[in-house]
């Protein structure tokens, strides 16, 4: 099925190295991905294997040391800070820490408004803005006039998480990078923020890259799943092929440790 | 943010120190309205002159003499005898004369002439003195009778043939209104070795000194800001030049390189602006090395990442992104560097490398000459110590304030 679909972002031996000599790191080692349009990609991994350093190279917030990054079919070109900002209208995160994805000292508007002037909306009236806002803001189910001269940290974390995908919406770039949006967040708001990203894709054709731990998740959420071990690609396929029969040895060790709730834990393993 | 300044006025360290430090401030400036007399201004000829209020001789005597029975004092009888001679007086008034130890300790020299009057006798048996000695004691006591003689003092002019005519007497029991006299200052603070006004001098000086500060403290803060935050934002290659320099600025103890600079720029070019701005490119580096580390752990949080990718320009994501996170700490860098400066200036003048000597005054060229002129070895405490507590007190204002920041800032830091 995913053949049919356009090409949308694809990586060839992507590497990602810190350091030098004997400080040497390698976060990401040669991974090849194919990204489509319009599909749901989890990236699985446990911590410190290297899917947040994946995920910066994606937005090209850092350098990729080596390999390239294919973007609906061309080599993706960020050389000059005039192309960044182009690329960057295509791509867009939703950080893990919604708490610290504000600005504590600007208003939310401000946060709205500059996403409405990053799509060219920079000399509309005040009431077209506010329009916008506001029917970004009832999309994630908050209303815009209890929200406008708040500060940020009047606000809760799923409230925060919330406006984040509100200014998503706003932008409705192609692909949206979500890097464990819902860990710093409880269950009720979780499922909530989960089908908002369903219904970006339903509604916008965003394609969603979504970054998580938590293979159930993944598992709930993805058409395409990518097992990531130490910086590899241990597996990847179908959400369904890859989760309910898993080839790799950390797949199914990953599968293993999620909780279940009707068995008893099996603290020896761990 | 008004939040956070609520919090700062409510910080009793900080309003404390603030109310010290604007009091000063404030009488800086308002001092000047009322008395608008040059402060370098030579008013006394010769050094040191004590506290107090200096009345014209020759008006008290020209105006209306008020004749008043009350008992003169001894008057100041205690101040013409010398001091060898006070010394002899003591030991014989406790060995023979009856009087304690502790009365001695305690009277001053007014009281000890009056013990004197009342216990001396040349009759007394005195052992152990030679009789050169008993004879001195009788020539010093006949010494003070006469300057205790209650005579008329006969005023006189000078006739055509340059003989001495008088004119009238004084008696005693004259006195004049000092309302009624028209020439005289108060010196609160007496004058200092050149003969001016301490007070006036003191406010003109730690008005100086404040500019001093406040500009030295701006540079310093100004360089190290702009350098911290751009080389803690850009970093690479750009981050490790200004590392560099800083480091340099840092090794070198920036009290030799204030030396070395103001002495290679030569006494008549020393100006208060560019001894601030001398005391400023000396005193940035610790402000540059505690911003570039803060910048730098704010560099990748999610927030400037977001506001990277929501295609803003550099200079609006360091003024609005990161600036508003370390401005607080500014704040109070800024305070210390003020702090710092004045002191700094203090102690460059002391050495002599102060502003152009007789142009302005500041407080550590005011401490330079009364060290010149050995204020402390002669006892004229007025032209030292009223600047030290003004020092003192700048300083102490401003550490005090910083302190109170540091807590509103910091909240584990509250007692």
């Amino acid at each position: 099925m995913s053949e049919q679909r356009a090409e949308c972002l694809r990586g060839k031996g992507v590497t990602k190295i810190f350091g030098i000599g004997d400080k040497k790191t390698v976060a990401v080692d040669h991974v090849d991905f194919d990204f489509r349009e319009g599909e749901i990609i989890s990236i699985v991994g446990e911590s410190g294997s290297g899917k947040t350093t994946l995920s910066k190279m994606l937005l090209g917030l850092i350098s990729v040391t080596e390999g390239q990054v294919f973007f609906q079919g061309q080599l993706r070109d960020i050389s000059s800070g005039r192309k960044k900002k182009e690329y960057w209208k295509s791509i867009q995160p939703i950080f893990q820490d919604p708490f610290s994805s504000y600005n504590m000292f600007n208003k939310i508007d401000s946060v709205l408004l500059d996403c409405i002037k990053m799509r060219g909306g920079k000399n509309l009236p005040y009431e077209e803005k506010f329009k916008m806002m506001s029917e970004a803001c009832s999309f994630v189910n908050l209303e815009f006039k209890e929200l406008t001269n708040k500060y940020p940290f009047e606000l809760s974390g799923g409230q925060m998480q919330r406006l984040m995908i509100a200014r998503i919406f706003l932008l409705k770039p192609k692909i949206l990078l979500a890097d464990e949006p819902t860990s710093m967040i409880d269950a009720c708001s979780r499922s909530t923020i989960l089908d908002m990203l369903l219904k970006l894709r339903d509604e916008i054709k965003m394609t969603v890259i979504f970054i998580t731990h938590d293979i159930g998740l993944a598992y709930y959420i993805s058409d395409q799943v990518y097992i990531m071990e130490h910086g590899k690609f241990v597996e990847h396929g179908p959400a369904e092929e890859c989760i309910l029969h898993p080839k790799a040895a950390y797949t199914k060790r990953l599968i293993n440790d999620v909780p279940k709730i009707y068995e008893e834990w099996d603290l020896s393993t761990v | 943010m008004k939040n956070t300044i609520k919090n700062v006025f409510h910080s009793p360290k900080f309003v404390m120190g603030f109310i010290i430090f604007f009091g000063i401030l404030v009488f800086t400036i308002v001092y000047p309205w009322f008395v608008v007399a040059d402060p370098l201004d030579m008013v006394g000829q010769g050094n040191f002159f004590k506290p107090g209020t200096y009345i014209s001789v020759r008006d008290t005597v020209e105006t209306k003499h008020y004749v008043l029975n009350i008992t003169a004092k001894a008057g100041n009888v205690g101040d013409r005898i010398e001091a060898d001679d006070k010394a002899d007086m003591r030991d014989w008034l406790v060995k023979y004369g009856g009087v304690s130890q502790e009365t001695m300790d305690a009277a001053d020299d007014n009281e000890l002439v009056a013990l004197w009057v009342e216990n001396y006798d040349p009759k007394a048996k005195q052992k152990g003195l030679l009789a050169s000695k008993k004879k001195a004691f009788v020539r010093l006591n006949t010494e003070i009778e006469k300057l205790m003689k209650d005579a008329d003092l006969i005023l006189a002019e000078q006739n055509e043939d340059g003989e001495l005519e008088s004119t009238g007497t004084i008696t005693s029991k004259e006195y004049v209104n000092t309302k009624d006299i028209d020439n005289k200052r108060t010196l609160v603070l007496g004058t200092d070795n050149f003969g001016r006004d301490v007070l006036t001098e003191l406010v003109a000086a730690t008005k100086n000194s404040l500019r001093i500060g406040l500009l030295a403290g701006t540079v310093a803060t100004l360089i190290g800001l702009l350098l911290g935050l751009l080389s803690g934002y850009i970093g690479g290659v750009f981050d490790n030049v200004i590392i560099f320099i800083t480091n340099l600025f840092t090794v070198i103890p920036s009290f030799v390189l204030l030396i070395l600079i103001t002495y290679s720029v030569g006494q008549n070019a020393r100006g208060l602006t560019l001894m601030s701005v001398v005391i400023g490119l000396t005193s940035w580096t610790w402000t540059c090395r505690s911003v570039r580390s803060q910048v730098i752990s704010l560099r990748n949080r999610d927030h400037v990442n977001l506001s990277k990718l929501s295609g803003h320009s550099l200079m609006r994501i360091v003024l609005t992104d990161i600036l508003p996170y370390v401005a607080s700490y500014v704040v109070m860098a800024f305070i210390l560097q003020i702090s710092s400066g004045i002191l700094s200036e203090a102690q460059l003048s002391m050495l002599g490398l102060g502003p152009s000597t007789t142009k302005t005054a500041t407080l550590g060229q005011m401490m330079n000459w009364a060290t010149m002129y050995s204020a402390h070895l002669n006892g004229s405490w007025w032209a030292y110590i009223p600047v030290v507590m003004v020092i003192a007190l700048i300083s102490f204002s401003l550490n005090l304030m910083n302190t109170g920041l540091d807590q509103v800032f910091n909240p584990q830091l509250r007692d």
